[in-house]
């Protein structure tokens, strides 16, 4: 970006072409009062704070509008500008409350500030009256009309930063005021509760509940989804009681979503939380001291032989933790049957792409969504499971950037789609497939990128003779022509970027799913380029960690094969130790099945509720009370940790040092805010001490910094990551050396595999479809306000407010057929259980499609899903299984 | 603020639909507002934003017949202020009020054009001009 020159108040400023007036005088640090400038809205121009005299111009132009030229000459002081903005000050305190003492934007406010600056001492005009009662129904934030100064920043926010719309400026004059639609309640809108416009409210019309202001902040990361924003955790007296987001950094740029800047405090500080090991005696629960409950689990597990043996580590702990979990799992007990979550969630991204890239990652970054022509999101509600990505999609959208939905319900971002594509669950190869014909046929696929960045061309296009038009739009139930105009549209926008997440994972197909993205992309020639690429969106905050830390039955750290000699003998040198046989062990969803037939005997639990997020739940409950010996380290006494025989208290990401690895493959640093709760301990604390315990030296650590120090001596991929590294921000790997900057986009000169390869596939139908008995299809998913099993997120009471129970979504076509009304309670029967709910009638849900969440325990929706697996990643199909809904109280 | 894209296209049309809705129901119906957004692909807060800042779309029903008296200096300085205390009088409602029977609404409206003849008003489609107390009576009745 070129430069240009400008001399403001007489003083030489240097800024960049494009720059406005305004920008060019803060980037040299010269201060222009201001109430509706923000860096994150485009200029506005109402407030007319900003005016300023510009030589050769007419007027006083506005200094957030006007941009600036090269040798322009600016004067941001002169009395006729200082006059203007006196007036306007007076005129917007003429009704405005000036309670600033008791105000609680009190010292935070902009209007203070200015007014101030400019010297303003008395009400000049006299007292005009508004009296608008406070909405307060909100369970965060207040809007409160009467200190409004009509900036409209929270209207441009909601718009341009958000994409949700909620609020405009309605009614004109006096009169003119913020509004959610027919004007009523912010709980009766369609707001999503972000809190983006309370952050950028000047005044205190939007304010949040919590006022208190911390002594002290601590840069940390999000610990909900795994966008990893970047927040500031604000404590006082030993409380964190505030959130706001980090605007220094490239992933979140200040923005949050409901769970993290309202839902990440709450919980910490929850009287639930576990503070002393447990151990049950007789049946019940004893709180012991650690040192007796660190003693009983060595010797407990010492019992046991490796094979009997398995780990459940997570995605919600750091990569420290994870690392030193495996590394207890294989080092000290001899066993590779260690596995997490991720085998719920991404597996199939990590095989798929592996299969034709060579490497299972995100292979671009968030910052590149903005440089995407086109935006292709199939299976994934981006808005409502990764909040922050469907902001940056739709401000991408408002620019231009054209997007295709493909999802069988109707989800937000729809809405914003030029394309959507209501494909039948479970059709996703066909849809894929039927794509990549259409952009083979009619020549649109990139011939050059093809020829010389990949193989196996002929046998992809031979396998694309099964799937022509006709069939495709059979089975996915897709119009032929919007599937023509998808493929059109995908092969010709360039570049041209997939995002997917459990849509595509979640299926006894979803191996075959995520190779047929990356054919679709390598065909267009979409990978390599910023703005490209197929991006899994990773659902925990630290499941892509868990996955490199090696948290997986078949790779050591850095997904180095466990069935590779070399890399034995490499690790048996790195930790002093020999190391199991070259054989995997077994992925968590065989565990399952191991512990219920009683070959595995003893369990060790981190972090993880498999009795909510496990398919078929009642049969791994089952399996669960049948071991031996169970160990659970959480920070509540979760489902889970309810059949434990020892429950060891961990600590929240607010009370420990470590790092997180987001979905971008960037590593982050979790900061402690404050000391453990109660007489809990860090989890990596935990796992160290066992391994001491159980004789092994390879767990004398200081801390976590001394952790990752042996990560990267060991893992390629993090050879270049250290803690003093991170204190500068986040690194993406590969980031091999202490002076590789990182790896922002993969794949860019050639695959991690050498060539990109594609693979002929097949349609395969979901292993359990709706007939006579079952005639529903059930498909699972996420809402915004709550995470995962809900053991953090139903512990914030404003949460709550939002959504506090399961609904059933269902079309309102199959509820009259059913006799069903909205809000009765109905039974949900599969094969394999039956949970109760509320019904929700809605549109989003196809005919013959109904939608649960799996974050309430009183509705464990994974009782009914299908444990049916995927024969390559071994994920369940916890996207399509057969159900009939009952009325409550009919026999169906 | 600038916008690229589909939704410039839509929020052209925006207006004209809008006083469609508000000859065909009488005033904009929520639901209309929300078919029209869907349709112009705008946000339906912005539907709401329009229709609420012209005076001559309302957001609520109105009753069968709509009275506007102009509120301007010209009017005022004309003695429009003693016409509305007529029409206020007469009908006993107050400006933004509807009738108990729906017979009349009554609003304040911003200059309706004819400052040459205040002070004015506006029933439905109708001016009535020069205006003085005495009149008020007289006109109303015509209207059922």
């Amino acid at each position: 970006m070129s430069e240009i020159r400008l001399i403001i108040n007489g003083i030489k400023v240097k800024a960049n072409r494009g720059a406005t007036v305004l920008e060019a005088a803060q980037a040299a640090g010269i201060y222009i009062p201001t109430l509706c400038a923000d860096p994150d809205l485009e200029p506005y121009g109402s407030c007319r704070l900003c005016v300023v005299e510009i030589e050769g111009m007419r007027g006083l132009p506005t200094a957030c509008t006007t941009p600036a030229t090269d040798n322009m000459v600016v004067h941001t002081e002169t009395p006729a500008v200082n006059e203007v903005r006196r007036t306007v000050i007076d005129l917007l305190i003429a009704d405005h409350p000036m309670d600033c003492l008791t105000c609680r934007k009190n010292q935070q406010c902009e209007l203070q500030k200015v007014a101030a600056y400019l010297g303003i001492t008395e009400r000049r005009f006299p007292r005009t009256n508004r009296s608008f009662p406070v909405d307060t129904t909100n369970p965060f934030f207040d809007l409160d009309r009467n200190y409004c100064i009509l900036c409209a920043k929270c209207v441009r926010t909601c718009h341009e930063v958000t994409g949700v719309g909620a609020i405009d400026l309605a009614y004109r004059g006096y009169t003119a005021k913020v509004a959610t639609f027919g004007d009523k309640p912010f709980m009766e809108s369609i707001c999503k509760s972000c809190g983006e416009c309370v952050v950028r409210c000047p005044v205190a019309a939007l304010v949040p509940k919590e006022t208190r202001q911390p002594t002290r902040e601590v840069l940390t990361t999000c610990p909900y989804c795994g966008v990893g924003c970047q927040m500031y955790l604000g404590i006082r007296d030993g409380e964190i009681i505030s959130v706001r987001g980090d605007r220094d950094n490239q992933v979140n740029m200040g923005r949050l979503c409901v769970k993290g800047r309202f839902g990440a405090t709450e919980f910490i500080h929850h009287p639930e939380r576990l503070s002393s090991p447990l151990v049950r005696r007789n049946g019940e629960f004893a709180e012991v001291s650690w040192e007796e409950a660190l003693d009983e689990v060595a010797a407990r597990l010492r019992r046991y032989q490796p094979e009997e043996i398995a780990i459940l580590s997570s995605a919600k702990c750091t990569n420290e933790e994870n690392y030193l979990l495996q590394k207890l799992g294989r080092a000290v007990l001899g066993t590779h049957n260690i596995d997490h979550c991720a085998r719920l969630c991404h597996s199939p991204s990590v095989a798929g792409l592996a299969t034709t890239f060579g490497s299972g990652a995100m292979t671009n970054s968030i910052g590149d969504i903005k440089d995407a022509a086109c935006i292709f999101a199939i299976g994934t509600n981006t808005t409502e499971a990764h909040p922050v990505i469907g902001f940056e999609m739709k401000k991408a959208v408002r620019r231009g950037t054209k997007l295709i939905v493909a999802n069988p319900r109707e989800i937000e971002l729809v809405r914003h789609a030029d394309i959507w594509l209501r494909q039948r669950p479970g059709s996703d190869v066909a849809l894929l497939m039927g794509m990549c014909r259409v952009i083979v046929d009619e020549g649109l696929f990139d011939a050059a990128f093809i020829a010389e960045r990949c193989e196996n061309f002929d046998a992809l296009k031979s396998s694309l003779q099964a799937f022509d038009l006709d069939f495709v739009s059979r089975i996915t139930g897709v119009p032929q022509e919007q599937i023509v105009a998808a493929a059109r549209l995908y092969a010709t926008s360039r570049p041209a970027a997939i995002f997917y997440a459990m849509g595509i994972t979640q299926h006894s197909h979803g191996t075959d799913n995520v190779i047929a993205t990356a054919n679709l992309a390598m065909l267009t020639g979409n990978v390599g380029k910023p703005g490209s690429g197929i991006n899994p969106l990773r659902g925990q905050n630290n499941v892509q960690g868990a996955c490199d830390m090696g948290a997986l039955p078949n790779v050591y750290p850095g997904y180095q094969a466990v069935t590779s000699e070399a890399v034995k003998e490499k690790f048996e040198a790195g930790w002093g130790c020999s190391l199991p046989p070259t054989k995997p062990g077994l992925a968590v969803t065989d565990v399952f099945e191991a512990a219920y037939n009683g070959q595995i005997k003893a369990m060790y639990i981190m972090g993880e509720n498999p009795i909510l997020s496990e398919p078929q739940a009642k049969h791994a409950e089952e399996a669960l009370r049948r071991l031996e010996f169970l160990v659970v380290q959480d920070i509540f006494l979760s489902e889970t940790a309810r059949l434990a025989h020892i429950v060891l208290p961990g600590v929240t990401f607010a009370e420990k040092d470590g790092t997180f690895t987001n979905t971008e493959r960037r590593v982050q640093r979790v900061r402690r805010a404050i000391a453990p709760i109660g007489n809990a301990k860090p989890d990596w604390w935990i796992i160290c001490q066992i391994g001491k315990k159980m004789g092994s030296q390879g767990f004398n650590f200081a801390g976590p910094s001394q952790i990752m120090d042996e990560i990267a001596r060991l893992t390629p991929s993090y050879g270049g990551i250290s803690y003093r590294r991170l204190e500068k921000g986040g690194l993406q790997w590969p980031c091999p050396t202490k002076e590789h900057p990182g790896t922002p986009i993969l794949h860019t000169q050639a695959f991690t595999r050498g060539k990109g390869q594609f693979m002929p596939l097949e349609f395969k139908p979901s292993m359990e479809l709706p007939d006579d008995e079952y005639p529903l299809l059930l498909t699972t998913g996420r809402s915004l306000f709550h995470f995962h099993t809900g053991t953090m997120s139903r512990k914030v009471k404003g949460l709550n407010v939002f959504r506090g129970e399961e609904l059933v979504e269902i079309n309102p076509q199959d509820a009259e057929a059913l006799g069903i009304a909205d809000g009765d309670t109905v039974k949900v029967v599969s094969r394999r259980g039956e949970v109760t709910a509320k019904a929700r009638l809605t549109q989003a849900s196809p005919v013959g499609v109904v939608f649960m969440t799996f974050h309430f325990a009183e509705s464990p929706t994974n009782q009914l899903t299908n444990p049916a697996l995927d024969p390559v990643a071994r994920i369940p199909e916890l996207k399509v299984c057969a159900v009939r809904v009952e009325k409550n109280g009919s026999s169906g | 603020m600038s916008e690229k894209g589909i939704s410039t296209l839509g929020r052209e049309g925006l207006i004209l639909r809008l006083k469609e809705a508000q000859s065909k129901f009488g005033y904009v119906p929520q639901e209309v507002m929300a078919e029209l957004a869907q349709s112009l692909e705008i946000p339906i807060n912005e539907v709401y934003g329009v229709a609420s800042f012209y005076s001559f779309l309302s957001t609520r029903p109105l009753g069968r017949n709509v009275i506007r008296i102009c509120r301007s200096l010209p009017c005022y300085l004309k003695g429009a202020q003693t016409v509305i205390e007529a029409v206020e009088k007469e009908l006993g409602i107050k400006p933004g009020e509807t009738t108990p029977d729906g017979r009349f609404s009554f609003q304040l409206a911003n200059c309706i054009g004819l400052c040459d003849q205040a002070p004015a008003m506006l029933i439905n489609q109708d001016a009535h001009v020069e205006l003085t107390p005495e009149k008020i009576t007289q006109i109303l009745r015509m209207y059922k």
